[in-house]
């Protein structure tokens, strides 16, 4: 039966990687038949992506498309069903610190008692190593990615005491710190001020400058086209990958977000709940 | 009352027991499962018993295990009770602890026949009995207890300082922590077995129950006093033992007033630590309740004498005087007056105004003195930016430019003042006409 659902899949499927024959080494993130399902009920569903790297790729689609939890997937934070995830043609695992992580801003709580200076300092955990505190030359390190983010003269304010652009800029600044090759963030521009979104521009250009690849979940489909030079569009399958300006039309747009169920959605709602 | 070697020992156990309670029920508290605390203190139970029968004694070592196995037990099903059921966690908490703790309770009942253990100390503790069962260390004579409790304090002293910063991060992100190689869910395990052998090591100072109050109470009074990690845990450290040495005073000297024998010096301890927690509730430097109240009074205070000075330059402007005076009726009954039925509310204001040399009282009206028609001005002339400001957007209705106007200008420095009227570029009026006051 899957079979027969991915074949009735591929008819609608648009891939990055068509026409494009690359070595795997070549390929910044490789996803293969990612299933990721919460009970019986698919989330995400034979995800197939192949994404060049120096790209800064948006992540977008309708409320529930599984978005983030894409992210976490690849990120080995949910368990797949079923899938495997390359990074530059190794698995994940093994590249492991090659990667970057910007979680939503939500998804921690605020009120802990650490500083701007420790939270970005969190970055560095991995280069410092289990068991060592962090040393100055390390909380050196990141003051100056806090300056980077134009946060330099909040580095000892307790987090709570931080707008939400400025948090956000602090997540940043958390992720620059471990000089990753690809990044993943979750809705950075979520509930930000216009002078932290220039601020979050300017990091996704010095990074694709810089040979990285970013992946960024986003909601505003008003500025994919500024933004982004690749876009994933989602809505539980891959509707349709590639660069922006071939794949960011009305068609996939309304396939991507268009109201009605199709039979597909029908039939994997009714696996959902049917017990068996 | 007479202080012994005995009281000595007891306000040690004490100490050891809520300085390692505090230790890892901080990480509760930080990670918000304050819960598990409960939990595990409650499911260590049949770990405990079964300790007992198979070695028929009291054994630390062996008691440590069962409560470790315990531990990790606890976690394990209450997370896997809530994602089979979808249950919330705090449910599958209940389940979890209560059937564990009635299965301990059935077992110790059945030990106590064979093994020198009563279930109410289990549940209690029995702190005046820890100086009677000694081992000799190094040639002293130590109390059994102290000497596990030590041993758990080294433990939990020796876990916090080396993975300082994987317990910071693990409990702070998880799911970040996990993607730099930090297994947040390892971490998770690691504190439940370190929470599950500290409650073991202190039931028989505080039992079981009370133990929630060593592990949560520090941790939560902390919270209050300070926003830094180090400082937390020190902060929580020294609240337990501060309440231990407390506690066991209080146990010894208080009922004794009134005519009582001693009392349990657990029960005194829980108490002495619920008595700091709501004193930090009550007076933490910035988010205490006084603090607080504090805070809103003065600002009630600040905005009532700014309102009666800004009523006083409307007069002195509509009598074209420098100095403006207005009768207690009038402030009371001219056009919007935040006063008009406020009698005590502006008798309170007035006086204060006097007191700070902003107005005088002469000839039944009050008179503002140099210095309060400067101030009065200052408001005046923020109310009326402020309502150009809004006129020129061009979005506001007039009827609802004086509103916004009269709580901004509260709010309103000489410096936001100043960015203000050079928006307007010298326009010396406001939308009705009426002149804006010079900056003094």
């Amino acid at each position: 039966m899957k079979n027969a659902i991915s074949s009735m899949q591929n008819t609608t499927h648009e891939s990055a990687s068509s026409g494009m024959s690359v070595s795997p080494e070549s390929v910044a993130l490789h996803v293969r038949d990612l299933t990721v399902a919460y009970y019986r009920k698919p989330v995400l569903w034979d995800v197939d992506l192949d994404v060049p790297p120096s790209v800064v790729a948006g992540i977008v689609g309708p409320n529930g498309a599984g978005k983030s939890t894409l992210i976490k997937a690849i990120l080995d934070l949910v368990p797949h069903a079923s899938g495997s995830v390359e990074i530059f043609g190794k698995s994940y695992r093994r590249q492991r610190r090659l990667v970057g992580y910007v979680p939503q801003r939500e998804s921690v709580d605020w009120e802990y008692p650490i500083t701007a200076l420790e939270l970005v300092a969190m970055g560095l955990y991995r280069k410092i190593g289990w068991f060592r505190p962090v040393s100055s030359a390390y909380r050196n390190q990141a003051l100056t990615a806090l300056a980077d983010v134009g946060m330099a003269d909040l580095a000892h304010r307790q987090i709570s005491r931080l707008s939400g652009g400025q948090q956000q800029r602090i997540f940043l600044a958390r992720a620059l710190v471990q000089d990753a090759d690809v990044y993943f963030m979750d809705e950075p521009f979520a509930g930000v001020d216009a002078s932290t979104e220039k601020a979050i521009i300017g990091i996704l250009q010095r990074l694709r400058a810089a040979g990285k690849t970013v992946f960024v979940v986003h909601h505003d489909l008003e500025t994919v086209r500024e933004y982004f030079d690749y876009l994933i569009m989602l809505n539980m399958r891959i509707v349709a990958a590639g660069p922006v300006a071939e794949v960011f039309n009305s068609e996939n747009l309304k396939r991507t977000y268009g109201g009605r169920l199709t039979l597909l959605d029908r039939a994997v709602d009714a696996m959902g709940r049917t017990p068996g | 009352m007479m202080w012994t070697a005995l009281d000595t020992w007891i306000v040690v156990a004490a100490v050891l027991a809520g300085a390692t309670c505090a230790l890892v029920g901080s990480f509760l508290v930080l990670k918000k499962v304050s819960m598990m605390g409960d939990a595990i203190s409650h499911a260590v139970l049949p770990g405990i018993a079964v300790a007992f029968i198979i070695t028929g004694s009291r054994s630390g070592p062996a008691m440590l295990v069962g409560a470790a196995v315990v531990g990790v037990l606890t976690a394990v099903l209450v997370h896997v009770i809530h994602y089979y059921s979808r249950l919330e966690e705090g449910a599958s908490m209940g389940v979890v602890f209560t059937v564990l703790f009635a299965i301990g309770l059935i077992l110790i009942e059945q030990a106590a026949r064979h093994v020198d253990i009563h279930p109410e100390h289990v549940l209690f503790g029995a702190v005046e009995l820890v100086p009677l069962h000694v081992v000799s260390v190094f040639g002293f004579d130590i109390p059994r207890g102290v000497v596990l409790l030590a041993i758990v304090l080294l433990i939990n002293l020796s876990v916090v300082t080396l993975l300082f910063k994987e317990l910071r991060l693990a409990t702070f992100d998880p799911e970040l922590a996990t993607t730099l190689g930090i297994n947040a869910t390892v971490i998770h395990y690691l504190l439940m077995v370190l929470v599950a052998m500290t409650t073991v090591a202190a039931f028989e100072v505080v039992g079981s129950i009370l133990v929630i109050a060593m592990l949560i109470v520090p941790g939560a009074t902390a919270w209050l006093l300070t926003r830094r990690l180090l400082p937390f845990l020190i902060v929580s450290v020294a609240v337990s033992i501060l309440a231990a040495i407390l506690g066991h005073i209080a146990a010894i000297t208080v009922p004794p007033l009134f005519g009582y024998v001693d009392t349990s010096t657990a029960g005194s301890m829980a108490t002495v630590l619920g008595i700091l927690f709501f004193g930090a509730l009550l007076f933490a430097p910035e988010q205490g309740v006084v603090a607080r109240a504090t805070d809103a009074l003065r600002l009630r205070l600040s905005i009532g004498s700014q309102d009666a000075l800004g009523l006083l330059a409307r007069a002195a402007e509509n009598t074209e005087s420098r100095d403006g005076s207005l009768s207690a009726a009038e402030f009371r009954g001219v056009h919007r007056s935040p006063f008009a039925g406020h009698r005590l509310k502006l008798a309170a204001i007035l006086a204060l105004l006097r007191v700070k040399g902003s107005i005088v009282f002469r000839g039944g009206r009050y008179h503002t003195t140099r210095r309060g028609s400067e101030q009065g001005r200052e408001i005046l002339r923020s109310h009326r930016l402020w309502e150009q400001f809004f006129f020129d957007d061009g979005n506001v209705d007039m009827s609802e430019l004086h509103p916004a106007a009269d709580v901004l200008e509260h709010y309103t420095n000489s410096d936001l003042r100043e960015d203000l009227s050079e928006r307007f570029a010298g326009k010396r009026t406001d939308p009705q006409g009426r002149p804006i006051p010079e900056e003094d």
